[in-house]
């Protein structure tokens, strides 16, 4: 009998759910696309980004990415929710929500 | 052999804890339990046991100590008595539904008001749906005994145990008992293997999910069946342990029900007085008798309606009130295991007794049957909910 | 139970009847019986009356409920004697034990016409005079066995002289002193 994360879905038997629905992997969140909840998405112009990194770490999300250069990269849309805590941060107005178009 | 003791309910208990040597205990003192963390933090500071002993600031705390214990891995206990059971009570569903088998203590006591530290089962009878196995001693020795089964009862079937005895009645009562040998008693109750835990470094787990509508069901009905899972594992405990001692257990116990035609069905300290009037009653050529509860959850259907289907009148008597205006929840309960059955020429009244320590003596148990008498004379149940000994 | 012996004892918080109940239960054990000793539990003042309970056997008593017609009572404070009714239920083939200096036939006329034995112990002049302190305890729990019979006398004597070996191993004149308290309350204890 699985016990991933991954193999809990609705259709799973009494028989077959996981002891108190506990969870015996890490990381099972990379699965879920929380990226379809977004009705306003943030777009960077990259112009006007000094690199000041305000962003990166408010994102309740990690979808701001940083490399190992120290410079962040583009959003991503998997995870991103377009909540716009980074476009509120962002000194330089680098950062504007517009609407999604799915 | 045993070692010949005499003990409090409560040193029986702090010395079993003592030879299993658990590996966390939080505890949050109340009476009349205060007794048993107060011990056992004796063999802490004297390093008898190497236990990890957290004082806390509320019941509350304690029970989330040993749910973060035991979900890590570890063994853990703690003990409380009436309104800290009451305030432990969110945390032990969380025990209960993260399937994490914690031992609990309890001292039963009344709950307010008015104050009263004496003992009834309200406490105990108000967590009754928690989810946890609940086994009920009439004795120090049953509260011991119960005790050395509990970790192999619960770690069986993944669910948590209480082992409650009557408050002061048997918690600070001196009595003889029988102790095992400590080595006996570390093979016999064995080490905790848990599959799933947190301290694991190679398998990550998260304890504590939230389950939507579409998940709630199946772990419930998944909890349910560990419950009547443990009905099998409270049997074969029982039984290995009587092997050992000599002192079987089962979900009940049936004293002199052979051949009865009236029976009292009852829980903890009040049966050993009950057996006593059953005695005297039976030197009379009375046909009456006796039947235990020792395993309240899970609730022995079964055994009640395969002891109770042959007597003519049985009344069950509850140190506990329901306050719903119809009987008190192990009358219910005994009722509908007879109902399911197909049984229902036993005539049955409910009898509330003993609250707030409302001392129970043989002559209380004596009036109990000569009610019984009195329906089984006339063929007439009447009032089904009743108080025992209540000044009119 | 056909030789069942119930005692019940009067004191007051903080006198230590519990405590004697308790070693009573003790000593009859360490001679083989089954034993029960309980406190009734009140609102545990300083001072206020209390009550504590023995059942001793041969066979193990499994009735748990108080005792209302003791064979023995036992009155560790004789000022309970205008309080609370000492004889009620006491059985007259028994007997109680107060802690008193008078005469028994001086306390009778207190016990609301009780007919058995009144026996008399001054718990608190010998326990001065052999340990320095007023601990009734150890002289009102030879009286008991004394006047009951409860425990065989010797036995009791050589259990409780290893008991007292025990507890104050580093304090020689305490054992000395306990077990002179001992056998003189045995031999003064009034038997009326």
């Amino acid at each position: 009998m699985s016990h991933l994360a991954k193999d809990m879905t609705p259709d799973v038997t009494w028989r077959d759910i996981t002891p108190g629905c506990n969870i015996y992997e890490g990381g099972t969140s990379q699965v879920v696309e929380t990226g379809d909840w977004r009705t306003m998405k943030p777009v960077i112009d990259w112009d006007k980004c000094k690199q000041c990194l305000l962003c990166a770490p408010v994102c309740p999300d990690m979808s701001i990415p940083v490399g190992k250069d120290g410079k962040r990269g583009d959003f991503n849309y998997f995870f991103c929710k377009g909540c716009g805590i980074c476009a509120n941060v962002c000194p330089f107005g680098a950062i504007s929500m517009v609407k999604e178009d799915k | 052999m045993g070692i010949r003791e005499r003990l409090s309910g409560n040193e029986a208990v702090a010395y079993a804890m003592k030879q299993i040597n658990p590996d966390v205990m939080g505890a949050y003192p109340i009476t009349p339990s205060t007794e048993i963390p107060q011990y056992f933090s004796a063999y802490v500071d004297n390093g008898e046991v190497d236990t990890e002993f957290i004082a806390v600031e509320s019941e509350h705390s304690a029970m989330s100590t040993c749910i973060g214990a035991e979900a890590a891995g570890a063994r853990a206990i703690s003990a409380t008595s009436s309104c800290g059971l009451c305030y432990m009570t969110e945390m032990l569903y969380v025990a209960a539904s993260s399937r994490l088998p914690i031992t609990l203590a309890v001292c039963c006591r009344a709950l307010s008001g008015p104050i009263n530290i004496h003992n009834d089962h309200s406490d105990a009878m108000g967590v009754r749906d928690a989810g946890w196995i609940m086994l009920f001693a009439e004795t120090n020795q049953e509260a011991y005994d119960n005790y050395l089964q509990a970790m192999r009862i619960g770690e069986a079937v993944g669910l948590p145990v209480m082992v409650c005895q009557d408050g002061f009645i048997t918690s600070h009562a001196i009595e003889n008992i029988e102790l095992e040998e400590t080595d006996k008693v570390k093979k016999f109750v064995g080490q905790y293997k848990p599959q799933h835990y947190l301290l694991n470094k190679d398998e990550p787990m998260a304890v504590g999910a939230f389950g939507m509508p579409a998940y709630y069901m199946e772990a419930k009905r998944q909890q349910a069946q560990a419950m009547i899972d443990a009905k099998d594992v409270i049997r074969k405990v029982g039984k290995e342990f009587g092997e050992m001692t000599g002192r079987t257990y089962g979900l009940v116990e049936n004293f002199m029900m052979d051949d009865a035609e009236e029976a009292i069905v009852l829980i903890g300290s009040s049966a050993g007085t009950a057996k006593e009037a059953i005695r005297q009653l039976r030197e009379q050529g009375r046909k009456v008798g006796l039947v235990k509860i020792r395993s309240f959850r899970p609730f022995p259907s079964e055994e009640l309606a395969e002891s109770l289907k042959n007597v003519k009148a049985f009344a069950v008597m509850d140190k506990d009130d329901s306050f719903n205006a119809h009987c008190g929840p192990i009358f219910a309960e005994t009722s509908a295991a007879l109902y399911a059955a197909g049984i229902s020429a036993p005539k049955g009244i409910n009898y509330i007794y003993g609250l707030g320590g409302r001392d129970v003596r043989v002559d209380s148990i004596k009036h109990v049957f000569s009610q019984l008498d009195k329906i089984v004379e006339t063929g007439k149940t009447g009032e089904t909910y009743r108080y025992l000994e209540v000044r009119e | 139970m056909k030789d069942i012996v119930e005692i019940r004892w009067h004191g007051r918080g903080g006198q230590g009847a519990k405590t004697a109940s308790l070693l009573l239960a003790d000593a009859a054990f360490n001679t083989g019986k089954y034993v029960q000793g309980f406190p009734e539990y009140g609102p545990e003042r300083m001072g206020a009356p209390m009550t504590a309970y023995n059942r001793i056997s041969s066979e193990r008593s499994t009735v748990h409920s108080n005792i209302y017609e003791p064979d023995y009572v036992v009155v560790v404070d004789e000022t309970l004697l205008s309080a609370v009714d000492v004889t009620a239920g006491l059985k007259k083939e028994g007997a109680i034990v107060i802690n008193s200096g008078k005469a028994p036939e001086e306390l009778r006329a207190k016990l609301h016409g009780y007919e058995g034995r009144v026996c008399t112990i001054d718990a608190g002049k010998i326990s001065t005079e052999e340990l320095g302190k007023n601990f009734p305890n150890t002289p009102m729990l030879a009286a008991i066995v004394k006047v009951s019979g409860v425990v065989e006398p010797e036995a009791f004597v050589k259990d409780m002289e290893a008991s007292f070996k025990h507890k104050f191993a580093s304090k020689p004149q305490v054992i000395e002193g306990n077990m002179r308290a001992l056998k003189r309350s045995m031999e003064e204890v009034r038997i009326g």
